[in-house]
């Protein structure tokens, strides 16, 4: 005899069909065309109720859920998808197998895509021919599901024995042998029919069917045999004490001739042994079709049977409880049915509505919040909690509002998202939960929330607080980089860092430093109320300060603590430069040499230079010009403005408002180490001035080089002749006596509108002054041909690094270029103590030719290259820490 | 097949180490990820890991290489995001193909190299999206994406992976089932409709204390619905480190006539998302799974190295393959 395999089955945990089970209960009432409550509750669009159907068959024991969709009236297919996905999100049902049953194949195909369980489907059969029979097997198999088959052919439903053996047997041999269905996924339909019908025929068809399960499970190895009880009393409807009788009385039979599942609902089902003697009589004499009479004698005691209607007959225990009881269970339970009345109870109970929440539903979703801790509540299930609180707080917000002290409508606008590539969300929805229970307002951008989404919905909503969330590694880099695109648009607004890989530590070390507005690690959902509240009080500051002094402290410690392991010895950083071959490499000498004024009378000349982007950008509009006047969500603004700059442009032009003044030298240089010795252009024994470059410090991998811009310049021991160029464009004159005009006038808007022309007039110069460089003064590149958009994306040959930017970011710099080319004696563009450039509409940095020359970002350095720099800047350590503080690894 | 079915009988297979981990330590810019041909890009492109097998293939070449040389016998192509769907993120639905083609030809160039026999796994990752849990707390019926689009993005990687010349499909870090039921039925489609067969690793990753998938599922039930494809392994990878994987490995390799596979993390990310697990940690926890004959195939996931993983391949050498019945 064949060995077999149980019939396994899954939902959110496993199911194995056991030896030692004898009856496996399938769930009948989520069934539309069983069930007529579901059905209207299907119809109306209640959906809440019809989840509470599906958890009653559950607690009443069902042990695999029976779904169907079937009615004239309903759109079967989404009707079923969308149960099946609300029930999956319901732990305590999902843990269950789902049976799919439907008798319309695109359903159950639907169905099948949804679950991620091992299903039962209900059903296939030869009704249909072999060949689609087949097919629609061989989808099932695919899916991994098993299969309900009906006896059912070509000729329609098998009523007698015989039929019902044929029909099985012709089934079985396909899918076994044919398709190579696993056996034990086989789960036959001997169609159980009414008795007690008053036909004749009728009278057999439970005993046919106990007969051909016997056969069935003898006859075709490992194969299970299933059926739906109710449909043997279907004559008796509306007469439950009979009924339950009947389904009883026929399990029993059935059961002890092979049938091991079944549709059945529990509470339409009497214990066999609690049947009273006489009602069993009768109806085991119609079941096993003992007497002729059977059907009568049946008919005329049902009549005298008052008929009982099936109440709610367990009212469940945990409603007995207290009312801090009875919420925590339904939160931790996830059930929102009392929610309502138990949290109204709670709030009768209280002085003032918000109590509700932060005494009653704290408690209860603390309860949650430890379970979860300790690994006795899943994710799905923490939603679940999250969602009853909701509802219970919307029951609430009426009653606090009233409460509420005149004019005030919220504690606070709060922005939540899951950053950039991280789909968790949970632990944000229970932070924005409990936040929103506490008055404050939420804007949830959800998962997945690019940077620039955050920052633009925060500014257009005006947020008090943005809070961030993650749960994998990379969103801490996430989180970081956030705080620094907001420190470059010089907020303010406070960040609030939570989720499960960020830390206190992190928090403090990696992104506090970033940004100079508060930010808070807030690691569970309990803390976050306290801390949005103190951050939008009237003393915010002291905390906000007490915040700060407490991160430093944590980031000191940290640092005391952190062995460095990245970085390299400036002099092995030295070692592993940029290689240039200098023999090959080829060095165009320039066409001119010295320092040469530029000044631009017709502005004209560089408004074709100007980058659009980057102008948006400056008015918080991001997207590419000019791809950006389509986008939807701000492509009309983008275009007003653009019409707006550009009626201020023609104005500044025709008007000469605006005055652009430059400055370039190109000078002969060679270089030792990461040093720039610059030569007088006519002795070149002559060291007019030395530019410091700073180099790459951190471990690299083989083969990738430790950069510095001096790599970029021929060294003096090669005895090459080199070349190095420096500038100072600047469009700012005028722009000062043009804003305060406008300021007067109070039109702030055009006052904005030019000094961000301004700054782009000076890109545009620096821009145009480059090309000219290139083709003309150095004339290394005199061929090329670029448009703008070229420019922009940095195509030409050679780089134009400013100090203050990634490949340089020692300020410092700006004086020696300031000395060389007299700067400020020669257009007026001055330093100020911070080495900030006056007017701000002003751009400087270096020429570097060579075509491998490129565009890097210098990281973080260590502490023996800023030794190393200060002698040779010949400052103090302290001073030169001072100025290259970002960039110093943080020992 | 039959090569790989017949060495796994005979000997403990070793898998590579964390191909994310490694590139870290070459700290690309921007410049990196883009390269020439993406230079106009309109999207940021650094993190996407992938599509370096196309502007850095010198570095993934060097990756694969070094876990070879530590003795790993099964490399995974670089390719656990290239499907559309995760993709779609950088805008580059459209490379799906020629990233996976790609990638394995770049495994395949390396393991071809070597003497030994070696495994080219094409990793197919469990995309950023999930077929049976709502992204959105207030609509738990909703959706990101169906069964049928997953089946539609899978297949398209699933070309790439088999034309590039992968000698496995990995269907990894499964968090929810119903995505890798449709990569298996993606898998299924794309070799009946080509006449082929490839072995089929697939491992699933339990996020947390409660011992379930990110979609709830315990370990039995996981098992149970992923049974129905004819699997040369089943096991579990990431999220945990291998000391917390180890009583769900167990049960996993007590229930399953595949082949078991485990590949953790090193350890749990400290506070800085930073795996500081030591080779020699990690393989005194490994070394319980080897003493209790839980696995056939072993590596490691996030924070693991080429040290972790010569450690690693060492130590099988000394101890007996779990054996499997075949009944």
């Amino acid at each position: 005899m064949t060995k077999c395999k149980n019939l396994t089955l899954s939902g959110l945990e496993p199911f194995e069909l056991k030896s030692n089970i004898n009856f496996v209960n399938v769930g009948e009432r989520t069934n539309v065309t069983g069930s007529r409550k579901f059905l209207r509750l299907i119809k109306d669009d209640n959906y809440s109720d019809a989840i509470e159907v599906a958890r009653n068959q559950v607690e009443g024991g069902a042990q695999i859920i029976d779904v169907n969709m079937d009615e004239g009236m309903l759109d079967g297919k989404e009707a079923m998808v969308k149960f099946l996905n609300l029930i999956q999100a319901e732990p305590d049902i999902a843990k269950l197998p789902i049976m799919i049953d439907s008798s319309k194949w695109e359903i159950i195909l639907a169905g099948l895509k949804t679950v991620q369980g091992k299903c039962i489907v209900n059903s296939i059969s030869l009704k249909e021919g072999e060949e689609i029979f087949k097919e629609q097997a061989n989808t099932i198999k695919k899916f991994g599901a098993a299969t309900i088959v009906m006896a059912f052919d070509e000729k329609g439903q098998a009523d007698t024995y015989q039929r019902r053996v044929d029909i099985c047997k012709r089934s079985y041999d396909i899918l076994v042998n044919e398709i190579n269905f696993n056996p034990e996924d086989i789960i036959f339909d001997p169609n159980i029919f009414p008795v007690a019908t008053g036909i004749e025929e009728h009278k057999t068809y439970a005993v046919d069917f106990f007969k051909a399960t016997n056969w069935i499970t003898t006859n075709l190895p490992c194969a299970n045999v299933s059926g739906g009880v109710s449909n043997v009393s279907f004559s008796f409807r509306g007469n439950n004490t009979v009924r339950e009788a009947m389904h009883s009385v026929f399990l029993y039979h059935a059961i002890k001739n092979g049938m091991r599942m079944g549709i059945v609902n529990p509470s339409l089902l009497e214990i066999y042994d609690n049947i009273p003697k006489e009602l069993l009589g009768f109806v085991e004499d119609v079941i096993l079709n003992r007497r002729d009479d059977a059907t009568e004698r049946l008919l005329d005691y049902a009549e005298n049977v008052s008929n009982k209607t099936v109440k709610d007959k367990k009212k469940e225990k945990w409603r007995d409880d207290d009312v801090q009881s009875r919420l925590t269970h339904s939160l931790v339970k996830g059930i929102d049915k009392f929610i309502i009345e138990d949290v109204e109870e709670a709030r009768q109970n209280s002085d003032k509505a918000i109590h509700v929440i932060e005494t009653y539903l704290m408690n209860g979703m603390n309860v949650v919040g430890d379970l979860f801790g300790e690994g006795k509540m899943f994710l799905p299930q923490v939603v679940k909690s999250a969602r009853v609180m909701k509802k219970a707080v919307a029951h609430l917000v009426p009653f606090i509002e009233e409460e509420k002290v005149e004019g005030k409508k919220s504690n606070g606008k709060i922005l939540m998202a899951t950053v950039k590539g991280d789909v968790h969300d949970i632990g944000k929805n229970i932070v924005g939960v409990v936040l929103a229970c506490n008055n404050f307002e939420i804007v949830d951008l959800g998962v997945m929330v690019p940077p620039e989404k955050i920052i633009d919905t925060a500014i257009k909503e005006n947020v008090d607080i943005i809070g961030l969330s993650g749960l994998i590694t990379p969103s801490l880099d996430e989180m970081v980089f956030l705080a620094k695109e907001l420190e470059k648009l010089d907020l303010k607004i406070p960040v609030l860092i939570g989720g499960a890989t960020t830390s206190k530590t992190h928090t403090a070390v990696k992104i506090s430093p970033e940004y100079s507005g508060p930010v808070v690690h807030v690691n569970d959902a309990s803390k976050a109320v306290p801390v949005s509240t103190s951050l939008l009080s009237e003393d915010s500051d002291d905390f906000v300060k007490g915040v700060k002094t407490d991160y430093e402290v944590v980031k000191e410690n940290f640092e005391n603590r952190k062995v460095t392991k990245s970085f390299i010895t400036i002099d092995e950083a030295r070692k592993n430069k940029f290689i240039i071959d200098w023999n090959k490499s080829k060095i165009v000498k320039p066409t001119f040499l010295g320092v040469k004024e530029i000044v631009i009378d017709d502005l004209s000349i560089l408004r074709e230079y100007i980058d659009w982007t980057q102008f948006f950008r400056s008015w918080n509009l991001h997207g590419i010009y000019p791809d950006i006047f389509s986008y939807e969500a701000n492509g009309k603004e983008a275009k007003k403005l653009f019409d707006d700059a550009n009626e201020l442009l023609d104005k500044i032009i025709k008007e000469k408002l605006l005055t652009a003044r430059g400055i370039f030298g190109i000078f002969p240089a060679n270089s030792i180490d990461d040093d720039i010795l610059v030569y007088d252009n006519k002795s070149s024994d002559k060291v007019l001035d030395k530019f410091l470059t700073l180099r790459q410090q951190s471990k690299k991998a083989e083969g990738i080089p430790n950069i510095a811009l001096s790599d970029f310049i021929a060294p003096q021991s090669s005895k090459i002749k080199d070349y190095i160029g420096s500038f100072c464009v600047s469009t700012g004159f005028g722009s000062d006596e043009l804003c305060s005009k406008f300021e007067k006038e109070n039109d702030d808007y055009s006052s904005i509108m030019v000094k961000a022309l301004a700054d782009r007039f000076a890109e545009a110069f620096a821009e145009y002054l480059h090309k000219e460089v290139r083709i003309k003064y150095w004339g290394y590149s005199s061929n090329e041909n670029f448009s703008n958009d070229d420019l922009i994306k940095e195509k030409y040959i050679g780089i134009r690094p400013a100090p203050g930017y990634p490949a340089c970011p020692d300020h410092l710099e700006k004086n020696t270029i300031w000395k060389l080319l007299k700067v400020e004696e020669k257009i007026g563009v001055k330093l100020t103590e911070s080495l900030a450039m006056w007017p701000a509409a002003s751009v400087s940095g270096y020429y570097f030719a060579n075509t491998e020359s490129k565009y890097f970002g210098l990281g973080k350095i260590d502490k023996d290259q800023v030794i190393d720099y200060s002698k040779r800047r010949k400052i103090s350590f302290k001073e030169a820490s001072k100025w290259l503080n970002p960039n110093i690894n943080d020992i | 097949m039959n090569s790989i079915f017949s060495e796994l009988n005979s000997r403990i297979l070793v898998l590579d180490g964390a191909m994310g981990t490694m590139i870290q330590t070459y700290k690309l810019e921007e410049e990196d990820f883009r390269g020439d041909r993406f230079k106009d890009h309109k999207i940021l492109l650094k993190g996407n890991n992938d599509l370096l097998s196309i502007t850095r293939p010198d570095i993934i070449k060097e990756i694969h290489k070094g876990y070879l040389n530590s003795g790993a016998d099964i490399v995974q192509t670089n390719t656990f995001s290239s499907t559309s769907i995760a993709m779609e993120d950088y805008a580059l639905q459209d490379l799906v193909y020629e990233l996976n083609f790609d990638s394995a030809k770049i495994a395949r160039e390396v393991t071809d190299k070597f003497h030994k026999k070696k495994y080219v796994a094409g990793s197919i990752g469990p995309t950023n999206k999930t077929a049976s849990m709502s992204p959105d707390v207030n609509d738990p019926g909703f959706r990101a994406i169906t069964f049928d689009e997953l089946v539609e993005s899978y297949k398209e990687q699933i070309k790439g992976l088999v034309d590039g010349g992968s000698d496995i499909l990995l269907v990894e870090t499964v968090f929810d089932t119903l995505n890798a039921k449709a990569a298996l039925m993606a898998i299924n489609d794309y070799f009946e409709e080509n006449n082929i067969s490839l072995p089929v690793m697939l491992s699933g990753t339990i996020t947390d204390n409660s011992g379930r998938t990110l979609s709830g599922q315990t370990v039995n039930a996981f098992l149970i619905s992923l049974s129905h494809f004819p699997l040369l392994s089943i096991g579990f990878n990431c999220a945990l480190g291998a000391d917390k994987l180890k009583p769900y490995l167990k049960r996993l390799s007590n229930s399953t006539n595949f082949f078991t596979s485990v590949y953790p993390n090193a350890g749990l990310p400290n506070a800085f998302g930073e795996y500081d697990q030591t080779p020699n940690g990690m393989l005194a926890q490994l070394r319980e799974y080897l003493d209790e004959n839980l696995v056939n195939i072993i590596g490691g996931c996030c924070g693991t190295t080429y040290d972790h993983i010569k450690l690693i391949s060492e130590e099988v050498k000394k101890y007996k393959t779990r054996s499997i019945s075949n009944d």
